[in-house]
């Protein structure tokens, strides 16, 4: 096949430009992707090289029962950031969307946890729970409650550390949802208020089917930042107490970086990836019967 | 009546923004609150909002007791250098992927921001033996060069050149300009807010950034601010008004950047949450 002259120029620019990121892809993504997948296949401390072992790794990953912890607790801290987050910041958005005098100034507070270190806002948040001078517990003193160990204990641990992240994350998602309610056309508004639809029926009728592109984006998003999870339980709880809050990745960083297992930790991430993949396509196939494209 | 009735649901509107807005602002308060009480006054039984007499000393003290001097300079150094070479490369491909008509471009493309959703903990290992190799551990280099490509901008930067008519392109080619020329003095000038917008994001990521710089950074004098603050909490541990300081010492330099570029930031998860 002969490309034209113009068509050649096209091609050869076309991958001029593209040359640094491709190389930067290649040598920094797409190699190490190739690597660690083979890495998972075998036995790979510091000091010696990698030693094939076949399946090896992932067959232990069936009887390691702190690796089904973790990926428990994954899912849990999952399920536990994912819904409320979309609950909280749909009405939060909905509201602000209303346009009271000063919205913008309360879109602005909103957004102050997003821009800021996960690090820095998890000493913070270790502080507000400190179990004798924190702040939540003062809070239950006065309301005539026991104090509770937060952090410490087995029960409270990973909702402290959800709560933590649902609040570090609302103000994204209300942008997210404030543009999404933006492009929903007004006339329909007009039309049901016309019909006698009260507000609640708009809401349910029009509002929500209509933003669900957004929900559709925001749900794949979260669920693959929340699998993700890492910084909050190592600065927090340090995966505990017993192992109460170890999450894949932090199971992956103990086995890859304080154990010195790589090729078993390299094993447990193909693992996090291949769940992260099988729930995005699982969305992907599903969107048919709930997400509505205005117009298409 | 009906007055009335606007006015009670105006009201519960805002007895609802004014509970998120607290709920979202009191950390912070609670934090500077913290970091302005000594010693002794922090831990006073029950504690006040408003710290008396206001103790400056722990922002003196934290310098002090590590060297936050040299944390900052390393995410100072680490982000610019990482916004200023994502804005390159992601340009770079965001043009190609916008502007030039090669045959399977978009399949490329799609393939090349599909990556995006393969999750950091999976290629780490490997990038920390290529960078152990390479003998970067413990250097600016491994901070920042995996950083300096991206399909998350390379996709934001296309989003916006994409919005820029043919026939602008078209007149340059007419003139007998090329791709590069298009590319500098066309492209590029009309695109400013979306590469301010890119910049900031890049900034704010790297200067966040967390568990990379945790895994190959040994030596103290090379931490950044997240990793650095973690090394002082775990010298200092019960000390929470130095922990508090330094603290927010972290976090209000993207505090006031976010304030002062906030419609980049709004418009940025915009741009890139619409068209997701």
């Amino acid at each position: 096949m002969k490309l034209k002259k113009s068509q050649r120029n096209e091609l050869i620019s076309g991958l001029l430009f593209l040359t640094p990121n491709l190389l930067g892809f290649i040598i920094f993504t797409a190699g190490p992707l190739i690597v660690s997948l083979y890495y998972s296949f075998t036995h790979f401390g510091v000091l010696s090289s990698p030693k094939f072992c076949g399946l090896e790794n992932y067959r232990q990953l069936f009887s390691d029962v702190l690796f089904q912890k973790a990926l428990i607790n994954t899912l849990y801290y999952t399920v536990g950031v994912v819904i409320p987050l979309i609950i909280l910041s749909l009405v939060l958005a909905v509201v602000l969307n209303m346009r009271l005098k000063g919205y913008l100034l309360f879109r602005t507070l909103y957004f102050l946890p997003v821009v800021t270190s996960t690090i820095a806002i998890s000493l913070l948040w270790r502080w507000i729970y400190d179990t004798n001078l924190g702040l939540i517990n003062y809070i239950l003193s006065i309301l005539q409650l026991s104090p509770i160990d937060w952090l410490g204990s087995t029960t409270w641990a990973m909702p402290s550390i959800i709560l933590m992240s649902i609040w570090k994350g609302l103000g994204y998602n209300i942008v997210l949802y404030m543009a999404g309610l933006q492009s929903v056309p007004s006339q329909l508004y007009e039309a049901a208020t016309i019909d006698g639809a009260s507000e609640w029926q708009k809401f349910i009728r029009i509002t929500i089917p209509l933003i669900s592109p957004t929900t559709f984006f925001i749900l794949i998003m979260s669920i693959i930042s929340s699998f993700q999870v890492f910084e909050q339980t190592y600065v927090m709880t340090r995966g505990g107490p017993v192992y109460s809050t170890t999450t894949l990745v932090y199971y992956i960083y103990l086995n890859g970086f304080q154990w010195f297992k790589m090729g078993y930790a390299s094993s447990i991430a193909w693992v996090l990836f291949s769940i992260i993949l099988i729930i995005t396509i699982i969305q992907w196939i599903f969107q048919k019967k709930w997400v509505f494209y205005y117009g298409a | 009546m009906e007055l009335s009735n606007q006015g009670i649901k105006k009201l519960i509107l805002y007895i609802i923004l004014l509970l998120g807005a607290i709920t979202m602002v009191f950390p912070f308060l609670w934090m500077i609150s913290t970091s302005l009480k000594s010693e002794v006054t922090a831990y006073v039984f029950p504690p006040s909002l408003f710290p008396y007499p206001i103790y400056w000393q722990n922002y003196i003290e934290i310098w002090r007791l590590a060297p936050f001097g040299r944390f900052y300079f390393n995410s100072i150094i680490v982000a610019i250098a990482t916004t200023l070479g994502q804005l390159i490369t992601c340009s770079f491909g965001a043009y190609a992927f916008s502007k030039c008509k090669f045959p399977g471009r978009d399949v490329l493309f799609l393939g090349y921001i599909a990556t995006m959703m393969v999750p950091f903990s999976v290629t780490m290992i490997p990038l920390f033996i290529l960078i152990k190799g390479l003998e970067w551990i413990d250097k600016y280099e491994a901070l920042i060069i995996p950083f300096l490509f991206s399909p998350y901008g390379t996709f934001l930067l296309r989003q916006f050149f994409m919005s820029i008519p043919e026939e602008l392109t078209d007149a340059i080619k007419i003139d007998g300009g090329g791709h590069w020329i298009n590319f500098l003095y066309v492209v590029i000038p009309l695109s400013k807010p979306a590469l301010v917008t890119l910049g900031i994001f890049v900034f704010m990521f790297s200067w966040n950034n967390f568990l990379w710089p945790l895994v190959v950074i040994n030596s103290t004098l090379m931490k950044t601010l997240p990793v650095g603050i973690m090394f002082f909490q775990g010298q200092y541990a019960v000390y929470w008004t130095y922990i508090m300081a330094a603290t927010a010492v972290t976090i209000i330099p993207l505090l006031i950047l976010f304030l002062l570029a906030q419609r980049y930031f709004i418009e940025g998860i915009t741009l890139t949450g619409l068209k997701g």
